[in-house]
């Protein structure tokens, strides 16, 4: 009924208000009922059991932290697991003068005041009732000097706990990373009744990305205690579940080669398992021990590790970002066999040097006398640059740019790690977003040789590299390749990329030529192609890292080492059956040919001997 | 001389009589209020480690509480009814510029910082959504009709979930209640409710199915404390201890060792029934309860007196409110519902409720003191 019609009843309204107001009062009386039999229940009826809780006893809670998930390579070996030390803890309730007992500990046990100033920061941050460490990693010699005094010293205490242990170091350091103790930011966003107990989170790498599955979940116990805060005995307990454990797809021996054959320069390597996309290396040089992070790194060890040139902390595998150089080489070469601008069979006349009509400037070849007559099989082998020079024009920059997304460079792989970096395949509506100009010719020039703005990581070469093996197929590299809880081992979820269409006979081609490189007389790394049984299929990069100058000689003694090139090299193998892709990057290396490609051999020989496929 | 001093003696309370009637105050209730309020010191005192300076800010607070109630008294009913949309608007669009900012820096907020103070917008909601449900329902001819059910609830939906994104659960519950009861006073039919009810209890699975599991774990934690000891279910543990032996008579006041001793946390805020139950005993939590009951009573008859549906709508969901607050405390101090930081109403310490506590019992007494008398 409309409102103009209803008429208002002011007698049956109030009549009605009335009904409503006595129905509340009745119900107010009913829950004032119930709320006073709870009480009769806790002050008649439990009133000696919760009297004698409060007189004589107490009841204490103290959590049972979870055991943190061990951390695997692919074949068992344990890169993190826990390790059972002694550390001197406080339950500040129970010291009378805390000043005074820290000052007496620190006479004893030679504590530092860094360390007395972390356990005061720490202590506001707990309960008074809950203990909290001062000093870790306790010697046995400490253990007994604070065992003859430990009467004198009521509410501290010597406890064996668990801590994380990185056996191999600085060797997987970037891939497995570490955990340290949990940061005041962190504290505000964490679920803390999960961390009950716990003061320790990972911080990075699959510590901090599988951080809920490592983590476990805390138990907790209900400890009678009397007046003085003695444990009488355990009311009641739930056990902590421990955290799942976790196997790699890395191969520590893999990793160990690579990091080594890396020795002097500073670099990285990956290497992923085709098939399957398990990244079986990853290795970032320097690397950095990750277990003085476990209980606290010195400010000033912290400031070293940060503050190096070399940058030990920084993780080249995942977020350095190089040009690529020639390693794009292969794939411009695919692009224009792809959208069919030129075939397999296209010649060209390399002078040394390639120019754009009406323009002066000379755009070098890396052999001043130039190839000569190239087709695109000899344009890869010896990495003739005027080749793809014009190769790229012919292409443009839109198609490059298109055709190499599709190959993941200029955007994450989606490998389980935190903190990985985009890269950037440019583009003209990059360029013109980020940079507000418009393209020029020359810059696609450039770009065909993987020069300019193009930057890459080394995880983006290898899994590039990886799909092109792959005929298309996309990889998706991934650490992880099982975690194993109590109920069922699952390995992670993988996304699901579309495949690239590529026609067979044309990777058939690319894969040939690069071939080529390790395999002929005149491929820039034919120095790897000794004494291995199977074929290697690669293709060098030397990026620059500073510009020559027209008409000036790039001499290699005169210049600086931190100004010489880097050097890259991309493999798979074998190529009748390609199992492993390698992408090395070696910093300031000066050639691909003498300096990368050996290292990609070394892993990928390794690999292949573990495997049967290379005949010993 | 004798017979004249015996005279002033004699007038001197009705003098104050008659001063508090020409101010619009409601004699019972306020005594009610000052009786709980007197109370609160006397815990206070003991729950906060008998520290002065402590209870000082609180009568500084009840002092301000006391004068905003005086002020409201004053205005004539009429007023709230014509204002009753504008400020329910102003609410929500304060409430809309906290979410607003809080998005912004990332974290939970309640609060509106106005350079020179500071103020919750969800404590005024408190007020102004059961004004403004009463406002529209009064606008038509009672019980309401379906579609004006919907449209209250609709109205009342948004600053409830605005609050409940805060997040802060137990203001938006009690604004939720405060809107419920003013549509139950106004008559809503016993099947709507019984069919709310059915259509709740059924959509719970299905909104089970659609969280993820941090969520879910979250609920359950909030259902059953004991499953998180280290944080609210020790408050719980704790004060079950505190309560369970304060037994028949109490330990007497200043009496408690669980608050002394540190045991029991949120001791002077959100827990303080449980300092107050192990002092005072099973006879002082009846007498406080009984305290209450006479507080609701009186607030109850004032809504019968009433004489209009708006300020009959109004006076009942405040009284109501007011309940909703103690049940909803106590009950969470005792371990029969979840904790959800709702403070023990005019006692616990701290926080604004008490001045919006006390705002509301002004529109009570204004409502009551502004009745024409009608010729019988």
């Amino acid at each position: 009924m409309d409102r103009k019609f209803a008429i208002k009843d002011p007698l049956a309204e109030s009549r009605l208000f009335l009904s409503r107001i006595v129905t509340a009062f009745i119900l107010i009386l009913f829950l004032i009922v119930g709320l006073v039999v709870r009480l009769v229940y806790l002050q008649v009826v439990g009133h000696e059991h919760y009297a004698t809780l409060s007189k004589d006893n107490r009841i204490k809670i103290s959590p049972l932290p979870p055991t943190r998930g061990v951390i695997y390579d692919r074949k068992g070996r344990m890169l993190a697991e826990n390790v059972p030390t002694y550390s001197l803890e406080l339950i500040p309730e129970q010291i009378g003068d805390l000043d005074d007992t820290l000052r007496r500990l620190q006479q004893l046990l030679n504590i530092s005041e860094e360390k007395i100033d972390a356990f005061h920061k720490l202590r506001k941050r707990n309960k008074s009732f809950a203990t909290t460490p001062l000093l870790q990693n306790l010697t046995d010699e400490d253990v007994a000097k604070f065992a003859v005094v430990r009467p004198y010293f009521p509410g501290v205490d010597v406890y064996a706990r668990l801590v994380r242990h990185y056996p191999y170091a600085d060797l997987a350091a970037h891939v497995v990373g570490y955990v340290g103790r949990i940061s005041e930011d962190e504290l505000k966003k964490l679920p803390l009744e999960q961390y009950r107990g716990t003061d320790q989170i990972g911080k990075v790498g699959i510590e901090k990305y599988y951080e809920s599955h490592l983590l476990g979940t805390a138990g907790y116990e209900e400890i009678e205690t009397n007046a003085q805060s003695r444990a009488l005995r355990t009311v009641s307990t739930v056990e902590p579940v421990a955290g799942s454990n976790i196997y790699l797809t890395l191969d520590i021996d893999l990793q160990k080669i690579a990091y080594d054959a890396l020795h002097e320069y500073n670099g990285a390597a990956v290497a992923i398992e085709i098939k399957t996309g398990g990244v079986l290396v990853f290795a970032s040089r320097p690397g950095f021990d990750p277990n003085p992070f476990v209980s606290g790194i010195s400010a000033k060890d912290y400031k070293a590790l940060k503050d190096s040139e070399d940058q030990p902390l920084y993780n080249r595998a995942l977020r350095g970002l190089y040009p690529p150089g020639s390693t794009m080489k292969p794939f411009y070469a695919l692009a224009g066999l792809e959208y069919g601008v030129i075939d397999y069979g296209h010649r060209l006349f390399c002078p040394g040097y390639y120019k754009l009509p009406n323009v002066d400037h000379k755009y070098r070849d890396w052999k001043k006398w130039g190839h000569g007559m190239v087709d695109m099989n000899e344009a890869i082998t010896e990495s003739c640059d005027v080749y793809f020079y014009d190769l790229a024009m012919a292409l443009g920059i839109d198609k490059m740019s298109s055709f190499m997304s599709k190959f993941g460079f200029g955007e994450k792989s989606g490998i389980d790690l935190v903190g990985e970096v985009d890269g950037l395949m440019p583009s003209k509506e990059w360029k013109r977003r980020y940079r507000n100009q418009a393209w020029f010719p020359g810059e696609t020039v450039i770009t065909g040789i993987g020069q300019g703005y193009t930057q890459v990581t080394p995880l983006q070469l290898a899994r590039a590299t990886a799909t092109l093996a792959n005929y298309g197929k996309v990889v998706n590299p991934h650490l992880v390749q099982e975690i194993i809880t109590p109920d069922f081992a699952a390995p992670p979820e993988l996304r699901i990329v579309p495949d690239i269409p590529l026609k067979p006979a044309n990777v058939d081609n690319i894969l040939r030529a690069m071939t080529n490189v390790v395999h002929s007389q005149r491929g820039t790394a034919k120095l790897i192609a000794k004494n291995i049984n199977y074929q290697i299929a690669g293709k060098t990069g030397t990026a620059q890292v500073f510009t020559v100058k027209q008409e000036e000689k790039y001499n290699e003694d005169a210049i600086d080492f931190k100004m010489r090139d880097h050097a890259l090299f991309i493999a798979l193998a074998p190529v009748h059956d390609p199992q492993i892709a390698v992408a090395v990057i070696a910093e300031h290396g000066g050639h691909g040919g003498s300096v990368a490609a050996p290292i990609a051999a070394e892993i990928i020989d390794a690999y292949l001997n573990q495997t049967g496929e290379a005949a010993p | 001389m004798r017979h004249e001093m015996r005279d002033e003696q004699f007038q001197t309370p009705s003098l104050l009589g008659n001063l508090l009637r020409k101010l619009h105050i409601d004699i019972p209730l306020f005594i009610g209020l000052l009786m709980i309020l007197a109370l609160s010191f006397v815990i206070l005192y003991s729950a906060g480690g008998q520290e002065v300076a402590m209870l000082v800010r609180h009568a500084s607070r009840a002092g301000l509480a006391i004068g905003l109630m005086a002020v409201l008294a004053q205005i004539n009913p009429r007023r709230f009814q014509t204002f009753s949309v504008a400020l329910f608007s102003v609410c929500v669009l304060l409430l809309v510029a906290v979410a607003v900012i809080g998005q912004i820096s990332m974290g939970a907020q309640r609060w509106l910082d106005l350079g020179f103070f500071r103020f919750q917008p969800s404590e005024f909601t408190k007020i102004s959504a059961p004004m403004m449900v009463a406002w529209y329902l009064a606008e038509h001819s009672l019980p309401p009709k379906p579609k004006h059910v919907m449209i209250a609830a609709g109205l009342l939906l948004v600053p409830v979930l605005l609050i409940a994104k805060q997040p802060d659960l137990g203001t938006a519950l009690l604004v939720a209640s405060s809107g419920a009861a003013v549509l139950f006073f106004a008559g809503l039919s016993w099947w709507f409710m019984l069919s709310a009810v059915v259509v709740l209890a059924a959509s719970t699975p299905i909104l089970w199915h659609f969280m993820r599991e941090y969520q879910r774990n979250r609920v359950l934690t909030l259902f059953n404390p004991e499953a998180d000891p280290m944080g609210t279910g020790y408050h719980i543990i704790q004060s079950k201890i505190a309560i369970g032996s304060g037994g028949i008579n109490g330990k007497g006041w200043l009496g408690s060792t669980q608050a002394e001793l540190d045991f029991l946390p949120e001791s002077s805020t959100d827990f303080i029934f449980a300092v107050f139950a192990e002092e005072f005993g099973l006879f002082g939590c009846v007498g406080l309860l009984l305290l209450y009951l006479l507080v609701i009573s009186r607030c109850f008859y004032i809504a019968v007196q009433a004489q209009d549906t708006y300020c009959r709508l109004l006076a009942g969901s405040l009284s109501f409110t007011f309940f909703v607050y103690v049940f909803v405390n106590i009950g969470m101090v005792i371990g029969i519902l979840p904790v959800v930081g709702v403070p023990l109403p005019l006692v616990s310490y701290g926080g604004t409720s008490m001045v919006t506590l006390m705002a509301g019992f002004g529109i009570l007494m204004s409502i009551h003191t502004h009745r024409k008398l009608l010729p019988v």
